[in-house]
């Protein structure tokens, strides 16, 4: 099924999509920042040409997005599951308090990329990052898995992590200590650390057409909460 | 260095040595040896035990310190400061703000009729207090937006799981089903208990986004974004890890034992334009069949934010006002910050009606209400609805000891522990919910009947009828009300 958007506002392309009767794969052609796409949609795939506008998959359920093009801000927001990949770069605060599922962006993301990102049981949300990030990347982190592998080697964001309380970030290269925010330290990823990221890093590769051993032959370093409890001792 | 704030008194030739105080101190004060034995400074005047005794041998006594007094350095500023020397750290309290401001309900007179436009005999003539919650068009063309139909102008605000129990939450459940109104979940999630009476339930979206889904969102009657609370404006919510228990980590969907964060600002959220966004995306993953409210604290600037929004797109706007209850909060902020629900539903009321967009939006107040005579004057001054989050606590026992922070109440409300939290039973909590409630609707029946009013609607923003006494003159402007003694 194949729907032009060229020529329809935000609401009424969420509708077509909504209406649609059979459960089969979607193409959206001439998408020009169009907001809200998949917001609340559950099982669907969905190929995307163009630029999906400000919270694209919000609320989203078990979606399989492709977007061929760049992405805007709030992609994947408080989304609970399923797969999202970006062939460009994508906006600010990039999956606001996911709960679950897989967001790949092949380029840049904005400021506070993964922010309350939490987990629980099995639900463990994963961003994949290939390029650079904004500040505050994984502010309030409550869980799941970021990775920023900036293949460019360009300077990332400053404060990351500040407020974290569960979940890791591995940051592939270098960067400055004082990037990171209060309350985060830095340890070296162990064996099944780079078990389980070796299995991201696999899948962003094959999905950009990348050679994942040379992505992993440089070093990760692990960022991980000082406390599950940061403002623990703040009150009298 | 910290003396105690309360002393035991035990009457010891009463006590019958039974025990039973010991085990409804949920704060550990008392125990038993050969006789009751009381550790004063860890009382803080719950009146659980005094009014479990069976002998009434207990009495609850406030301690005079015999510090010197002083007017500027009382014993509570003196203590306070005794306890931050001794912790570095920010002082917690629960509840509302406890000052003694002016309440400027109580400088507030209602009318009634005499002779010439008779009352309305509120026991034998049918009195409407049907009330519509939700975005009213201009024209009375086309379709209406979908409306929450209450039938008492009286909600439960948002109070959370894990700030509250759950026995807490399924007696406000319970009494807002029977009596056709509304409860909020706050933004702890909805716990599966809750199933029953979604269609009396308002789920909140806050900065955390706890418990946040599609399905949550698509389960109630209404989604309210939270911004802000009256008790704390501009402050974030913590609920500490050692309240989030198996059952409240399954409603907020995180690890047991983890810090709930939920920050003061939403970090999408950086204007008006943020807003609407967030509430068109909450309309969108709703297919617009649900009215998506804003909560925001009573503030300086209050006219000027509920205006934003409103056109941002909400279609009720929960203003709370700063004696609003809290179940944790920073008592300089609680004791310091915001501004009357009085005055701030009045300039936002104002504001909306001279913007020509006050149908745009309900408006629900919230922030201190004691009474049905508080309600009928917030009604009179433009407010739809109003919520009633300390008086309904106080209907399931709650005594106002402030200590909902520590997670010990002996009364079961703001709790977490399983042995206090069975002390409430939702059955008996809806019971005395809807008791009060039911009364209040029938004083505020009353009231219109005196009025002269037969619906809430012909009282709602209905100035004329309330005097002011003793105000000076510019409250009485910003009221938009006139002096007591002034005619039509």
């Amino acid at each position: 099924m194949i729907i032009d958007a060229g020529s329809m506002d935000s609401r009424s392309l969420n509708a077509a999509i909504k209406g649609l009767k059979h459960n089969g794969s979607i193409e959206l052609n001439n998408v020009n920042g169009q907001r809200y796409i998949c917001v609340g949609v559950s099982g669907r795939k969905v190929e995307i040409n163009g630029t999906p506008g400000n919270d694209l998959a919000a609320f989203s359920s078990d979606v399989d997005i492709n977007v061929n093009g760049n992405a805007q801000d709030g992609v994947a927001n408080t989304l609970r599951s399923g797969r999202i990949v970006i062939h460009g770069s994508v906006g600010d605060v990039l999956g606001y308090s996911m709960q679950g599922g897989n967001v790949f962006v092949r380029d840049n993301v904005g400021y506070r990329a993964g922010i309350h990102m939490k987990e629980y049981l099995d639900n463990k949300p994963v961003i994949v990052i290939g390029g650079n990030a904004g500040d505050f990347m994984g502010e309030y982190m409550a869980g799941g898995t970021i990775l920023l592998l900036n293949l460019d080697g360009n300077h990332i964001g400053n404060f990351i992590g500040t407020g974290i309380h569960a979940g890791s970030i591995f940051i592939r290269g270098d960067f400055n200590p004082y990037q990171l925010g209060k309350g985060v330290v830095m340890v070296e990823p162990d064996a099944s650390d780079l078990e389980k990221l070796e299995v991201y890093v696999r899948e962003f590769c094959s999905r950009f057409n990348l050679d994942p051993d040379r992505v992993m032959e440089q070093g990760f370093t692990k960022l991980m909460p000082q406390s599950s409890r940061p403002y623990g001792k703040l009150y009298s | 260095m910290l003396p105690a704030e309360f002393f035991v008194d035990i009457t010891h030739d009463h006590c019958r040595r039974c025990g039973r105080c010991v085990l409804e101190c949920g704060f550990g004060a008392l125990r038993q040896k050969e006789r009751i034995i009381a550790d004063h400074k860890k009382c803080v005047a719950c009146q659980r035990c005094a009014l479990f005794c069976p002998e009434q041998a207990i009495h609850i006594r406030k301690q005079e310190h015999g510090y010197k007094q002083h007017a500027i350095w009382t014993p509570e500023v003196r203590n306070d400061i005794y306890r931050q020397a001794q912790t570095g750290g920010v002082i917690l309290v629960g509840n509302g703000n406890p000052m003694p401001h002016p309440i400027i309900w109580d400088n507030l007179l209602l009318d009634a009729c005499q002779v010439t436009n008779p009352p309305i005999d509120a026991l034998r003539e049918p009195i409407e207090l049907r009330t519509y919650l939700g975005s009213k068009p201009q024209s009375i063309s086309g379709k209406l937006p979908d409306q929450i139909e209450i039938e008492t102008p009286i909600i439960f605000p948002a109070m959370s799981y894990g700030a509250v129990s759950l026995n807490t939450q399924k007696s406000l459940a319970g009494a807002a089903k029977e009596l056709g109104t509304l409860m909020n979940t706050g933004e702890g999630g909805v716990h599966p208990d809750l199933y029953p009476e979604l269609d009396n339930i308002i789920v909140q979206c806050a900065s955390g986004r706890f418990g946040v889904s599609y399905d949550y969102l698509n389960t109630a009657m209404a989604v309210e974004i939270k911004i802000g609370q009256g008790a704390k404006p501009g402050i974030g919510g913590h609920l500490p890890g050692e309240k989030v228990t198996e059952d409240v980590s399954r409603t907020r969907m995180i690890p047991v034992g983890s810090d709930a964060l939920s920050p003061s600002p939403h970090h999408d959220i950086y204007s008006i334009e943020d807003l609407s966004q967030l509430i068109y995306a909450i309309k969108e993953a709703t297919d617009y069949g649900k009215p998506v409210g804003v909560k925001v604290a009573a503030v300086h600037n209050i006219a000027a934010i509920a205006s934003g929004v409103v056109r941002a797109g909400a279609d009720f706007v929960s203003i709370d006002g700063y004696r609003g209850g809290s179940g944790a909060t920073p008592k300089v902020i609680r004791d310091h910050v915001g501004i009357p629900i009085e005055i701030a539903l009045a300039v936002v009321d104002e504001r909306l009606r001279r913007e020509r967009i006050r149908n745009e939006a309900s408006l629900i107040c919230s922030g201190g209400f004691r009474h049905a005579g508080d309600v009928a004057k917030a009604i009179a001054l433009g407010a739809d609805a109003v919520s009633i989050g300390t008086a309904s606590l106080v209907a399931l026992g709650c005594r106002v000891c402030q200590q909902c922070h520590t997670g010990n109440c002996s009364w079961g409300i703001a709790t977490q522990r399983p042995e206090l939290v069975e002390r409430l039973d939702p059955v008996e909590g809806t019971e005395r919910l809807v008791n009060l409630v039911a009364g209040w609707s029938i004083e505020l029946k009353e009231i219109l009947g005196a009025l002269g009013l037969n619906s809430i609607e012909s009282l709602r923003g209905n100035r004329e009828r309330l005097r002011g006494f003793g105000l000076n003159a510019s409250t009485l402007e910003l009221l938009g009300v006139k002096e007591v003694g002034e005619g039509q």
